[in-house]
C-alpha cells in the first residue's frame, strides 16, 4: 500500500516538474532535459511486470499530452520500462539475481551505469521518434548526447537529495 | 485451446508490451501524419489550465519586453490610425468604419510554446468560447505565428510555423513572386522560402510577407527579411533563406484572425468541384 501512495505521488509530482519547469528551459536553444524516466528507474525491483508496463504508458502518455507529441514519450518510456530487468543485471549483478538489491546501498558507480542506461535509451527512442527522418542524422546525434548528459546529470543529483532527506 | 490461454499467460508481459507500443507508435505516426491529430492533444481542460497557470506566474519575469513589445505595436498602429482618418472627424466613425471589415481579430494569451522540436505546436488561452476555430491564422504584432488546428471550450492548439508539416503561401512584397515557406527543423529563426521562379528579383534584405492565395492569412502580414538565397540551376527555382521579424521563442499576446468571407468562398470552392 504503501509503495503505491509513495509511487502516485512521484507521479503527479515529476509530471509537474516536467512539464511546468523543466519544458520552460531551453539549454543552449535544443536540449530539453528530462527528469521523469525517474519513475521508471525508482520502481520496486519485484514490481509486477503488467503493472509496470502499464504505468510506464500512461506516464509517457501525460507527458505526450502536455507536449502535444502524439506517443512518443510513451513509447520511449514502455521501452526502458520493458528493458529495466535487464539493465539491472548488467549494473548490479548478482545482488538483483537474488533479489537482495537496495538500491542506495549498491555503489556509485552501478547507480550511474544502470541510470546512464535507462536515461540513454529512453532518449534515443524518444528522440529518432520525434524526429523521424535521416536527414537529420547529426542532429539527431547531437540532441541525443547532450540531452542525455543533462537528464543523467538532473536525474543523479535528484536521486542523491532524495536520499538525503530520508536519513 | 488450453494451450494457447497458457502461452498467453506464459508470454504476457510481451504481449503487454507489444501491445501498448503499438498504440504508441501509432499515435507517433498519427501525429507526423495527420498533424491535427486529435486523440493527444494539449488543449484539454486540465492540461490547459496547468498550462496555464505555469505560465502566469512565468509571464511576471517577461512584462517589460511584453511591454515594449505592446508600446511599439500600440505607436505603429497609432500612425497608421491618425493618417488614415484625415478624411473623417473623431476616431470613433473610423472604429466605426472598422468594425464591418473583411477581418476579425480576436486577442489571445499563448500559455506554451514549443520550437526546439522538429514539429512544434503552441497552446493558446481562448477557444469555441472566444470564437476561436479550426483554421484560423494566428499572428503578433511582427509576423505570422502559425494556424489554429484543433479549439477547445478554453483552450486552442496552434500549428506553429516552425513545424516541417507546414507550408504557408507567401511572396516577395515589392514584386508579388510566389513560394513555399516551410522550415527545416533547425533554427527557429530562420525558414525556407522555396519554389520562387528564376525570373524572381531576389535581393538580400528584402521583405517577405503572407501572399494572399489563402483564405487563412490576409495579404502583405510581414514574415521576414531574406538573409541569404540559392539558385537551384537544373529547376530555375530560387530557395531563399528568411530571417523572421518575429522572435519565435519569446512569444506571449497574440491575434486570432478571421476571415468573414471565408464561408462563401468554401461554398463556392465546393460549388466548382463536382
Amino acid at each position: 500500500m504503501k509503495t503505491y501512495f509513495i509511487n502516485s505521488i512521484r507521479f503527479v509530482l515529476l509530471i509537474l516538474v516536467q512539464v511546468m519547469i523543466l519544458n520552460q528551459f531551453e539549454v543552449m536553444g535544443f536540449i530539453n532535459p528530462y527528469i521523469y524516466p525517474l519513475l521508471i528507474i525508482l520502481l520496486p525491483f519485484n514490481i509486477n511486470s503488467v503493472q509496470k508496463l502499464v504505468l510506464a504508458f500512461v506516464l509517457g502518455i501525460c507527458i505526450d499530452i502536455f507536449e502535444d507529441s502524439g506517443g512518443i514519450h510513451a513509447a520511449a518510456t514502455l521501452v526502458i520500462a520493458y528493458l529495466r530487468p535487464l539493465f539491472l543485471r548488467n549494473a548490479f549483478g548478482l545482488s538483483y539475481d537474488y533479489q537482495t538489491l537496495k538500491f542506495y546501498d549498491a555503489p556509485f558507480r552501478s547507480r550511474l551505469v544502470y541510470v546512464s542506461f535507462m536515461v540513454i535509451i529512453h532518449h534515443v527512442v524518444l528522440f529518432s521518434l520525434e524526429i523521424f527522418s535521416v536527414n537529420h542524422l547529426l542532429y539527431l546525434l547531437e540532441k541525443i548526447v547532450y540531452s542525455s548528459a543533462f537528464s543523467i546529470l538532473l536525474i543523479m543529483i535528484t536521486l542523491n537529495l532524495i536520499r538525503k532527506n530520508r536519513k | 485451446m488450453q494451450q494457447i490461454i497458457l502461452f498467453l499467460i506464459k508470454n504476457k508481459t510481451g504481449l503487454v508490451f507489444i501491445i501498448l507500443l503499438t498504440i504508441a507508435l501509432g499515435l507517433t505516426f498519427q501525429a507526423h501524419t495527420y498533424h491535427n491529430s486529435k486523440v493527444v492533444s494539449s488543449a484539454n481542460f486540465i492540461s490547459g489550465n496547468i498550462l496555464g497557470t505555469s505560465e502566469s506566474v512565468d509571464q511576471y519575469f517577461d512584462l517589460k519586453t511584453q511591454n515594449e513589445i505592446l508600446l511599439e505595436e500600440n505607436e505603429m498602429l497609432r500612425t497608421k490610425l491618425l493618417n488614415m482618418s484625415s478624411s473623417e472627424d473623431t476616431l470613433e466613425s473610423t472604429l466605426d468604419y472598422i468594425s464591418d471589415t473583411l477581418y476579425k481579430v480576436q486577442k489571445a494569451r499563448v500559455i506554451s510554446n514549443y520550437y526546439d522540436k522538429i514539429d512544434n505546436y503552441l497552446l493558446i488561452e481562448g477557444g469555441t468560447n472566444d470564437s476561436i476555430q479550426q483554421d484560423l491564422g494566428v499572428i503578433s504584432s511582427k509576423g505570422i505565428i502559425g494556424i489554429v488546428i484543433d479549439a477547445s471550450k478554453e483552450f486552442s492548439r496552434v500549428i506553429s510555423i516552425l513545424n516541417t508539416n507546414t507550408s504557408i503561401n507567401a511572396k516577395l512584397k515589392k514584386t508579388n513572386h510566389f513560394g513555399t515557406l516551410t522550415w527545416d527543423g533547425k533554427d527557429p529563426n530562420l525558414m525556407n522560402l522555396v519554389d520562387v521562379p528564376r525570373s524572381a528579383p531576389v535581393k538580400l534584405g528584402d521583405t517577405i510577407a503572407t501572399g494572399g492565395r489563402s483564405l487563412i492569412f490576409p495579404e502583405n502580414v510581414p514574415i521576414g527579411v531574406i538573409n541569404d538565397y540559392e539558385l537551384n540551376e537544373n529547376l530555375g527555382y530560387y530557395t531563399i533563406s528568411v530571417k523572421l521579424f518575429n522572435d519565435m521563442t519569446n512569444l506571449k499576446h497574440v491575434y486570432v484572425i478571421e476571415d468573414t468571407r471565408k464561408e462563401q468562398a468554401y461554398e463556392l470552392l465546393n460549388q466548382e468541384e463536382p
